[in-house]
Parts: C-alpha cells; sequence; structure tokens
C-alpha cells in the first residue's frame, strides 16, 4: 500500500517566509505595547503636574506609587489582600465545582432541566448586587456573605457556559459512542465533558475577575477588613491616591488570575489553541 | 468454524424488507426519508449507495447501523431482528469524527475502551491496522496535526478495530480531494480484500461507487427509494486504469441516466 502523497501532505516542512520581518521590526512590534503605556503614565503625571489638577481628582502617578509603596511596607495592604483574595477565591471555588456540576445535571437529565433550569434563570436576571445587602442581613457581618455574593456572582457564567459547551457536542460524535452502546456516564466523561472543556474555560475566565467584584461589593456593603473597606475608607478621608493604589492591586490580582487560567486552558485544552470561544 | 461458515453463506449479512422512515419535520408535514425498501446484502459483499442529497441514503445507513428506528419494516442482521447499534458494525462518519483530545491510537482504541474488549490484544490489532494504512509513525499525534486523508484512515481503522462483520460508511471521501479519493479508494479496496468485511458505502460519487462496489444501489429523493440495484461485473482486483474503459462508463452513464431521469420527474412533480 502507498501513502508517499498523503504522508508528505502531513509531515508538512516548514516553508520559506515570504519575507522575513527585519530584527528591528520584530523588537519594535514587542515593545510597541509598554511603550504606549510608559507614555501614557508619563503624560498623565504630566498633565496633572502642568495644569495643577487637584491631587483629589486625580492624583499624579508618582504619588499613587508612593501611596502603594507605604501601603505595602506596612503590611497593611497584603493583610488586607489576602482577606479579600480569600474570600474571592472561596467563591469561585465554590462557584466553578457548582456551575460545572449543575451545569451536567441540566444538560443530561431533562426532568432538572424543567424542574430547576427556569429558577436558575430567573434567578439569573436579578442583579447579583442589588441582593448585597441581604445577604449580609442573612450570613452575617464576616467572611461567609463575601464568598456567598463572590459565588453568586461568579456561578452564572460557569454555568450558562457549562451547558452551551455540552450541549454543542456534534452529533456525530454522540453517534459513535451510541453506535458503540456506550452508556450515558461513559459518553459525558469520554466525549461531551472533554467538548465542553473550552466553553468551559471562557466561562471561568469570566468568574474569576466577576469573583473579585462580588467578594468587593460585599466588601463594601458591610464590612471591618478587607480591600474593598480599605478603598470605601480611604476615599472617607479623600485619600484618592491610596484608592487608586488599591485598585492597582485587585488588577494585579485579577491579572494573575486570568494569566494562570489562560496557562491551565493552554494545557488542557491543548487541541484548540487557535479559536478559542471567547464569552462576554 | 464450519458452522459458522456455512451460517455465512445461507444468511444474508443485511436484509431489510418493507422498510419505511417517516421524520416529522418542525411544520408536522411528514417527511418519507424511506420509502418502502427491501434490500438483502449478503456477507462480505461491497455494497454502494448511490443518489442526489436528500434521497434517503443516510438514513438507511443508520437504519442498518441501528442508530435510527425505522417506522415501519424489519431489518435483520445475519438472520436476528435488529433492535440497536451492535458491535457488529463498524461505521465511519461522513467526517472522521476523532476526539481531538486523543491521540491517534487512543482515538483507534476508543471502541476497544467502550466494548471493554483486552487492551493488549486489540492494541497489537490497532497497530497492525495502523500500518496496513501507512500511520505507524502518527500513533501518537493528535487529529489536528494530520491531513484529511490521514484522519479518514484513522477513523477507518477505528471502524475495524474490534473486527466487526460489516463496516458502514457515510460519503467517507466526500471532503477529501480527487486525488486523496482515489488513493483512499484502493486502499478500501485492498482492506475489504484482506479482511472480508460486509461494506456498505454511501457516496454521492457515480464514479466511485462503480470503481468499489459488488452491487450499486441506486437511489432517488422524495420519498427516498430504491430506484435499480445494479450489479458491477468488472474484475477484481480494481485498478484506476479501469474508470476510463468502455464496460466502466457504461455502468457510470446507466446510473447517471437513472439519477437524471429521477431529477426531472422530480421537478416536472413540483409545481
Amino acid at each position: 500500500m502507498t501513502v508517499q502523497s498523503e504522508s508528505a501532505v502531513g509531515s508538512v516542512s516548514v516553508p520559506s517566509l515570504p519575507a522575513k520581518p527585519s530584527m528591528l521590526a520584530r523588537i519594535t512590534d514587542k515593545l510597541v505595547s509598554p511603550f504606549f503605556a510608559i507614555l501614557l503614565v508619563a503624560y498623565w503625571e504630566f498633565h496633572v503636574r502642568y495644569f495643577e489638577v487637584d491631587a483629589l481628582l486625580l492624583p499624579p502617578p508618582s504619588k499613587i506609587l508612593v501611596s502603594l509603596w507605604h501601603g505595602l511596607a506596612s503590611g497593611l495592604f497584603l493583610e488586607h489582600l489576602g482577606i479579600t483574595i480569600y474570600r474571592a477565591l472561596s467563591g469561585f471555588l465554590i462557584a466553578m465545582f457548582m456551575g460545572i456540576a449543575l451545569g451536567a445535571l441540566i444538560s443530561q437529565f431533562k426532568f432538572i432541566e424543567k424542574t430547576v433550569y427556569p429558577w436558575v434563570v430567573a434567578l439569573q436576571t436579578v442583579p447579583k448586587i442589588a441582593i448585597a445587602p441581604l445577604i449580609l442581613v442573612w450570613c452575617g457581618y464576616g467572611s461567609l456573605s463575601k464568598i456567598v455574593t463572590a459565588t453568586l456572582v461568579a456561578f452564572f457564567p460557569i454555568l450558562v457556559n457549562t451547558i452551551i459547551g455540552l450541549r454543542s457536542c456534534e452529533q456525530g460524535k454522540l453517534d459513535l459512542m451510541r453506535s458503540l452502546k456506550a452508556g450515558r456516564w461513559l459518553t459525558f466523561r469520554m466525549v461531551q465533558l472533554p467538548n465542553a472543556l473550552p466553553f468551559i474555560f471562557a466561562g471561568l475566565s469570566v468568574a474569576v475577575v466577576f469573583s473579585i467584584l462580588g467578594a468587593l461589593v460585599g466588601e463594601f456593603v458591610g464590612s471591618k477588613d478587607g480591600i474593598g473597606f480599605l478603598i470605601l475608607d480611604a476615599n472617607y478621608q479623600l485619600n484618592i491616591p491610596r484608592v487608586f493604589a488599591l485598585l492597582i492591586m485587585l488588577a494585579a490580582y485579577g491579572i494573575t488570575c486570568h494569566v494562570l487560567l489562560r496557562y491551565a486552558h493552554r494545557k488542557l485544552v491543548f487541541w484548540n489553541d487557535q479559536h478559542n470561544v471567547t464569552s462576554a | 468454524m464450519q458452522k459458522a461458515l456455512s451460517l455465512h453463506d445461507t444468511t444474508p449479512a443485511i436484509e431489510l424488507s418493507g422498510v419505511s422512515k417517516v421524520f416529522a419535520t418542525a411544520s408536522g408535514e411528514p417527511v418519507h426519508a424511506l420509502n418502502y425498501t427491501n434490500l438483502t446484502i449478503g456477507a462480505g459483499e461491497f455494497i454502494t449507495v448511490v443518489g442526489a442529497s436528500g434521497c434517503g441514503k443516510t438514513t438507511l445507513l443508520r437504519l442498518v447501523a441501528g442508530l435510527e428506528r425505522s417506522s415501519s419494516g424489519t431489518i435483520r442482521i445475519n438472520g436476528a431482528p435488529q433492535v440497536g447499534p451492535s458491535e457488529q458494525a463498524g461505521i465511519v462518519f461522513q467526517d472522521a469524527t476523532l476526539l481531538p483530545w486523543r491521540t491517534v491510537m487512543q482515538n483507534v482504541l476508543l471502541p476497544v475502551q467502550v466494548l471493554k474488549l483486552d487492551a493488549r490484544k486489540y492494541g497489537e490489532r490497532a497497530r497492525a491496522l495502523l500500518e496496513t494504512v501507512g500511520l505507524k509513525d502518527f500513533t501518537n499525534k493528535y487529529p489536528h496535526e494530520l491531513s484529511g486523508g490521514m484522519r479518514q484512515r484513522v477513523a477507518i481503522t477505528r471502524a475495524l478495530v474490534h473486527d466487526p462483520a460489516m463496516l458502514l460508511m457515510d460519503e467517507p471521501f466526500g471532503a477529501l480531494d480527487a486525488m486523496t479519493r482515489d488513493q483512499m479508494n484502493l486502499e478500501l479496496l485492498d482492506i475489504w480484500a484482506a479482511t472480508r468485511k460486509t461494506v456498505v458505502l454511501i457516496t454521492h460519487s457515480i464514479t466511485e461507487s462503480v470503481f468499489l462496489a459488488d452491487r450499486v444501489i441506486v437511489m432517488s429523493p422524495r420519498p427516498g427509494r430504491v430506484v435499480e440495484e445494479i450489479v458491477i461485473d468488472l474484475p477484481r482486483p480494481r485498478t484506476l486504469e479501469m474508470i476510463n474503459k468502455e464496460e466502466f462508463g457504461k455502468y457510470v452513464r446507466h446510473i447517471r441516466g437513472l439519477l437524471g431521469a429521477g431529477a426531472h420527474a422530480r421537478n416536472g412533480a413540483t409545481p
């Protein structure tokens, strides 16, 4: 049996590139984003100083950095950041397990879809932030109310994406399993779940950001610690540079989560690296 | 062994008698995908089914595979009434339907895993099969690293790995370019010659249907039905040169005529 023609197609040799971008072009390409960022921050500094903008409205970046340094050096920021991360991350993890599990149940069992799903949809339309005060009443002043808020906010993107992902399985793959008389669980484990992974990851990366939002809202509503508490506190004292410094820390945490998730996504869903599913 | 052989000789591998399939559409209007079809396929026969899209040829295959229940009539596989999917059928779908998160070898071994067969024994069989289709060096590659033809080879290997009695193929080479397609047809005939499985292959290519088959089933749409069964009396092994022979051309022209007439009648009937 001869297969040379096909094999040749399979093992693609590196084609000669039409025009190799020059070293300079590649370096410029790499540097354009950081350069723009630096330019923006520099202009911000310049504008605030030159036009003497009130520091209460917009502090210069230098002042924010100093405030950030003080906060970090005193250990105050890290202590409260740790508390907020604990709340956001707990909420995220609970939302992840619940969202994937409930999504799986809804997609697999008509009965659960008919009974539970309408309530889920109804609950989803309620702005979760609006019930944060209620949750404070129910769950108390401590960490629990913040974790519950974070869970609620992070839960829906995971749930919805899990359901969409599990339902998006091609009929051919399901037919294949059916032709082998595979049971429901085996089909779910071997085909539907891996098939849904790109969607689930899209949901997770939205949810991880939402979980920070949830924890923060919980802290705004009523708390004696956490970054949300510090932000409110600094705001009352009109310590605007500190507010900005705290925002930078939250952003840093958010970006870290995002990068870690993207890394996990690439490793786990290696087969559709090129065209990832993205969701709002 | 002797008994099994004699059984094969007398009992048809696949037997459809009066099989119809009616689908309900969203508008409530029934669609007769397949209308009162009788068909007998002997063990080891290579059957191709050709027809325009919508003629019920895929429905026919899915009924034989047990993926679809017939609305009326009976289907017998090796003499026994068919009650659903069976490990006696290996199916190759239109696109390869490989699982992208599994390597070539893991994809091929999927039926072994699902049917809980002896992993070591069938692992060796999978290796041997992959070698015959020229994919020995690709066992640890993932589907996205393969060409279309290679993927379909993996799909065929997967359909054969658990040694089913029949191979059901739904336009397996429809998405491939002409040259790869010729190559795949030759390889399929080699595999068939070596294994003597009962093969039912759906295609919309008249040339392909004649080239491969012992018998071509020509189907016509609305309602889907068998128009004619044509025994292809061409010597084996088949070669690509045969396609240019007068005899081959006769078969192709005849089938084209049948399909053309069907299309004509249909156009006339539509208001």
